[in-house]
């Protein structure tokens, strides 16, 4: 029974992250159609922002909750500009090319960013993977029994984070002036700009929305995980873009559901089976759910007009 | 110039200017949709365009509207030059456009459809009086402002999209094909609030299949076949010349 409130406790808090992260999809999805498969990289890119902060402000500084608040601050508004610059000069001159091309430009940014932060020329980090600061020292918030549960506080912190940002979200998706011109933007952009929307903005602005939550996300991730790597956001993204599809694609709820799903899934793999099926289970998972569901949980299949 | 071509019928009725559309020419990768198009629309005037598809009519709203650029040519609205400027620069202005196919959006309720219509103003007040002066200008929105505007009926929809339009307080308004699809009756009355509308001071640039209705409605008509103007006139005069009845009106 403790062993099971303790996977559970774990899965939850892994799943909040990959939550984020899906969020991040799900949105640019929503109003471009577009895969963002870059997304994953920008997070990363986002990691190494606030890892370099972080140090920047040193040892006592950097645990201290104004430092934590600066790490995520630089590494959001970093990532943020990155997301801006993307969308502007990668995918905008592409906006009414076949959905095709910008997939595969996607591709090739998610390529140049993993495989760019590998090389140690100038400020590039190299290959090798480095330790994480301990932005948040890892204490026991909640302890059952005799160590039969642990809840740690960085879990404690992520989970809050993640709720608050999705919150958030979904308030500035349903309730805002902002929130509605996406909706419009995603249904028809055109349409939406006869409405008097700007839509290059709103599309740029939810770049930047999505890249400020996937460089959250992913310095959560990092915090739990205690290291970071060029290669993390291949990693991480395709595990996101998984829960984002479990969840169906462009549903705000959908991905926070496929979220928590697939850390739960991992989370229970790893207690009950063996950590080397965890990612077998995860993607089996995903076929599974797309063969029952093919829109995903919360998505509905329509017809493609053709 | 195709201008010279032009064959114009009887006198028009002096409006003060508010559109003018100087040879305007649009390309769709090789194939040229526009070849130089020239009309005008004064302030308080219903204008007409009709012609046969493909003939060009739904391009020359898009390119006044600025959903498409045009590669040649001049738009002039209220006394500006709004050739190069995009959609969302153009509602600002007083443009609004219905567009083909309604383009209502589908997933969301007719309310928020018609507070999008509103986006860019600010006066809460006025857009809620509107509001109400939408509803009584189509009450059967009213009984339904709460429903997915995908549920609606097509004639619900076309009303949707003309009450949305209106919303943003435009001196002109685009109209592209509101008959389509719909049933003579709902069609009727959709054209008698067009009327009422028009009442009102907007001026309307009305895209048409069904010359008929369009040019009984209009002040002023013109004939479109594959991208230019070949006949200009008041609808009345339109209705009765041979070549209008023979062409469009099967007679």
């Amino acid at each position: 029974m403790a062993q099971l409130l303790q996977h559970l406790i774990n899965g939850l808090a892994a799943g909040t992250i990959y939550a984020l992260v899906a969020l991040g999809y799900t949105m640019v999805y929503g109003v471009l159609k577009l895969i963002n498969f870059a997304h994953g990289d920008v997070m990363m890119v986002g990691v190494y922002m606030g890892y370099a902060t972080a140090f920047a402000l040193g040892r006592d500084m950097r645990s201290s909750l104004v430092g934590v608040a600066v790490v995520f601050a630089v590494a959001m508004l970093g990532c943020a500009l990155l997301g801006f610059f993307i969308e502007r000069f990668a995918y905008r001159p592409l906006r009414e090319k076949p959905r095709l091309t910008a997939l595969i430009t996607a591709i090739g940014i998610s390529f140049a960013l993993s495989y760019g932060f590998q090389l140690d020329i100038g400020f590039l980090p190299g290959a090798a993977p480095r330790a994480f600061p301990e932005v948040i020292a890892p204490v026991e918030w909640l302890v059952i029994g005799d160590r039969d549960v642990v809840v740690w506080n960085w879990q404690v912190i992520s989970f809050g984070i993640a709720v608050a940002l999705m919150v958030g979200l979904q308030y500035l998706v349903f309730r805002t002036r902002f929130g509605q011109a996406m909706r419009a933007v995603s249904w028809d952009h055109r349409v939406a700009a006869l409405m008097g929307i700007p839509t290059d903005r709103v599309i740029a602005l939810t770049f930047m929305l999505s890249s400020a939550l996937a460089a959250g996300a992913g310095l959560l991730y990092a915090i739990k995980d205690t290291s970071v790597s060029p290669l993390m956001g291949l990693y991480v993204g395709l595990k996101a873009f998984v829960a984002a599809v479990i969840g169906g694609i462009g549903h705000v709820q959908g991905a926070v559901v496929g979220g928590l799903v697939l850390g739960l899934v991992e989370e229970f793999v790893v207690g009950y089976a063996a950590s080397t099926w965890r990612d077998a289970v995860a993607f089996g998972f995903l076929i599974l759910v797309l063969l029952v569901k093919p829109g995903g949980l919360f998505g509905r299949v329509t017809a493609e007009k053709v | 110039m195709s201008d010279a071509q032009v064959k114009t019928l009887g006198e028009r009725q002096a409006f003060p200017p508010l559109l003018s559309v100087d040879g305007i020419k649009v390309h769709y990768g090789a194939i040229q949709a526009l070849k130089g198009v020239s009309l005008t629309v004064g302030k308080g005037e219903v204008v007409a365009l009709i012609g046969a598809n493909g003939a060009g009519k739904t391009s020359t709203l898009r390119a006044v509207s600025g959903m498409l650029k045009p590669s040649g040519g001049r738009i002039q609205f209220n006394g500006h030059d709004t050739t190069t400027l995009k959609a969302h620069q153009l509602v600002p202005r007083g443009m609004a456009h219905a567009p083909e196919g309604r383009g209502v959006f589908p997933n969301m309720t007719v309310q928020e459809n018609l507070e999008l219509g509103a986006y860019l103003r600010t006066d809460t007040s006025g857009i809620q009086a509107d509001l109400e002066k939408s509803f009584t200008l189509f009450p059967v929105l009213k009984e339904r402002r709460k429903q997915m505007a995908g549920t609606l009926s097509g004639g619900e929809q076309q009303m949707l999209a003309i009450a949305r339009a209106l919303l943003s307080k435009p001196q002109l308004l685009l109209l592209d094909e509101p008959s389509l699809g719909l049933a003579p009756q709902v069609t009727e009355a959709i054209f008698r609030t067009l009327r009422e509308v028009n009442a009102t001071g907007v001026s309307v640039l009305l895209v048409e299949q069904n010359a008929h209705l369009a040019l009984n409605a209009a002040h002023y008509g013109y004939v479109l076949e594959t991208g230019e103007v070949v006949m200009a006139g008041p609808g009345k005069a339109l209705l009765e010349s041979a070549e209008v009845r023979r062409a469009y009106l099967g007679e």
